[in-house]
């Protein structure tokens, strides 16, 4: 996992409450057997019409959405399916951010193991990220804040393990091995 | 010892913590039983061949193959090939993995395949005081043994296949009482959107929920086991019952379940499970039984459900609700009943247990499906396909027009070709009618396995209680 240290980017904006996985990557493009590509099929269903046509009102086909890397979407983003899929087809896309009032729990631990930072903001921030799509943040995870395009800095909640795990491009995997003997003395005493 | 009363909840997870969870690092939570299915399972073990690791517990871990897996019987068993090609690779895949992994593969053939959180239960092998967790999020499902069971992601995969534990912060605990007798023809299925559309889609986000009162003692097994299902839908990872008589009456004598002297040193232990008097929850949200009507939902998530007796709602200003409607092609301040409908699919880890194949059943006998309508029913396990059989259901819905498959998730998402066509209206006993759900374009209406079946008779929405 690359680590993540800091970002600036501008937002791409989906208001949309409760945007479920099945949105971020439609269940025909679970077939597969690898993490990569999957990015080509992010929010395949609003961005592409039934000919598979770039649907031009959709917000990442717009010029202005290339090359951002933080998306702002409304309460409850990620919800339903534990599907990592999602995750990997934001990444792969381009994103390494989600800001949202509401982050569904499965779809949370699922960016936290692949690097993509889920930022979880209070209503007054979130209504004026979402009211201004394309403004130029800055994340900073040692520090936990959002910067907004004004300087203010605005802090985000995130747990210290993950914060030390995303900082230093720490997988869990190896931690958990680490923890071998005290796995081995659980299963003794079962 | 006296202490600090418990739950259900904090009960089941002490018993699992190999260490428990400080200020700087998660909890290592010990999980007794790993479900992997095709679809979540490859890229967990290709990270095991990257860093050359075994699976610490085979004998822990069980596949089966449900989600992208044909439900047509000659792709199954009559050799012609699996109309998906990428599908079929995933199948493959899984049969290589296990077969190098030394994992247990209830394979396309295998008589106890089936829908990955129905063949748990089933077998006897979804037991009490268990951590159980599966790639999917309606793993759910599994506590209405009174298991702590909930959906990983792929990577969690890999960490419980490498390890046996997971890294995990302690959720919140969510109590939801209802009291009273549920009215004829309302259904567990009914009582679970009734609570969604309580608690709305996020409200459970954080939380465990257990299910207490006196409604849900009275369910059987296949009822609870519907209502845990849909906690997911709620935004909470896992729902539970605390186990009863009920439970153990369900699990004594299947395959997997202990036998004898072991069965009697369970149970004993079992008992111990249901949370103590004044244990504490986070939060608490009480339903009265007798108020609550057969549901439906009329929009693109699970929370959007009135009685089938209801209006669907006006959007008025909110731009979630318009463009749900828009969606559906609905109209505000309709009756959702009469609402014509084009597909009703009859299965899923929800609603696919033989007592929904029975319900159903009893709809649609000496009765035939409305002209036009396509209904698919797919039973939730090869074993609850041969018991309904035996029964004769299988007759009853062939004669009424309706077609009979293999089990597997089939059109409750789509992904094996069972689809639902671009603009029609699907009754589905399935849990997601989110946008494009069983197909592109597709517009789901979820419901209990007796309104969809009176539905299907109708050709429109159905109050069941009008045809029961």
């Amino acid at each position: 996992m690359p680590p993540f240290t800091s970002l600036s980017s501008r937002t791409v904006v989906l208001p949309a409450t409760n945007i479920d996985t099945d949105q971020i990557i439609p269940a025909r493009f679970l077939t597969t057997t690898t993490r990569e590509g999957l990015g080509a099929h992010l929010f395949a269903d609003w961005r592409y019409d039934e000919r598979g046509a770039p649907r031009p009102d959709f917000v990442l086909n717009r010029p202005a959405s290339a090359g951002c890397r933080i998306l702002v979407a409304g309460r409850n983003f990620g919800c339903g399916s534990s599907r990592e899929h999602a995750p990997w087809a934001l990444l792969d896309y381009g994103f390494r951010a989600v800001v949202s009032t509401g982050i569904a729990d499965i779809f949370r631990n699922n960016s936290l193991k692949n690097g993509l930072l889920p930022v979880i903001v209070e209503e007054p921030t979130s209504e004026w990220l979402l009211a201004h799509p394309g403004a130029e943040l800055t994340l900073d995870l040692a520090t936990a804040t959002l910067a907004l395009p004004d300087g203010t800095r605005v802090p985000f909640p995130i747990e210290a393990f993950a914060q030390h795990c995303l900082l230093n491009g720490i997988d869990e995997l190896g931690y958990l091995l680490a923890r071998t003997p005290e796995i081995e003395a659980f299963e003794r005493r079962a | 010892m006296p202490g600090t009363p418990r739950t259900l909840f904090e009960k089941v997870w002490q018993r699992h913590e190999v260490a428990a969870e400080s200020a700087s690092t998660p909890a290592v939570l010990y999980i007794d039983l790993h479900l992997i299915h095709e679809v979540t399972s490859p890229q967990a073990f290709a990270l095991l061949r990257e860093r050359g690791l075994p699976v610490r517990r085979p004998e822990l871990t069980l596949a089966t193959m449900d989600h992208s897996t044909p439900t047509r019987t000659e792709q199954i068993f009559g050799g012609a090939p699996i109309a998906i090609e990428s599908a079929a690779r995933q199948i493959r895949e899984l049969e290589m993995n296990c077969a190098q992994f030394g994992v247990e593969l209830l394979g396309l053939q295998s008589e106890q395949r089936g829908i990955v959180h129905v063949i748990g239960p089933d077998l006897g092998i979804t037991q009490p005081g268990k951590t159980i967790v599966c790639g999917d999020s309606h793993t759910s499902t599994h506590g209405a043994v009174g298991a702590l069971a909930f959906g990983i992601g792929t990577t969690e995969v890999a960490h419980v296949l490498a390890t046996q534990c997971l890294l995990q912060r302690k959720p919140r605990t969510l109590a939801v009482e209802v009291q009273g007798s549920l009215h004829g023809g309302v259904t567990a299925k009914d009582l679970i959107l009734a609570i969604i559309g309580r608690l709305g889609v996020g409200g459970g986000t954080g939380h465990v929920i257990e299910y207490r009162g006196s409604t849900v003692r009275g369910l059987d097994m296949d009822e609870r086991m519907t209502v845990c299902n849909m906690s997911i839908e709620a935004g909470a990872r896992a729902g539970m019952i605390a186990p009863d008589e009920t439970t153990f009456a369900y699990l004594g004598g299947r395959p997997r379940a202990p036998h004898g002297a072991e069965w009697e040193r369970a149970v004993s232990e079992w008992r111990e499970l249901p949370g103590d008097p004044g244990a504490r929850f986070d939060r608490e949200l009480c339903l009265d039984a007798s108020a609550i009507e057969p549901m439906i939902t009329w929009g693109t998530n699970p929370g959007m459900v009135v009685p089938v007796t209801g209006s669907i709602p006006r959007a008025g200003s909110d731009a979630v609700l318009a463009r749900a409607l828009d969606y559906m092609g609905l109209e505000g301040g309709a009756p959702i009943k009469d609402q014509p409908v084009n597909v009703v699919f009859l299965g899923s880890c929800t609603n696919a247990r033989i007592s929904d194949l029975r319900s159903a059943a009893g709809v649609l006998r000496g009765r035939h499906i409305a002209r036009g309508l396509t209904m698919l029913v797919v039973p939730g396990s090869q074993q609850i396909k041969r018991q309904a059989e035996a029964e004769g259901l299988d007759r009853v819905f062939r004669d009424a027009g309706a077609e009979w498959r293999e089990s597997g998730c089939s059109m409750c998402l789509g992904m094996n070709g069972d689809t639902v066509a671009r603009g029609e209206y699907a009754v589905s006993t399935s849990n997601r009618n989110f946008e494009g759900r069983q197909g592109a374009g597709a517009r789901t209406l979820l419901a209990s396995p007796l309104t969809a079946a009176a539905s299907a008779v109708r050709g429109r929405v159905t109050d069941p209680r009008e045809l029961i």
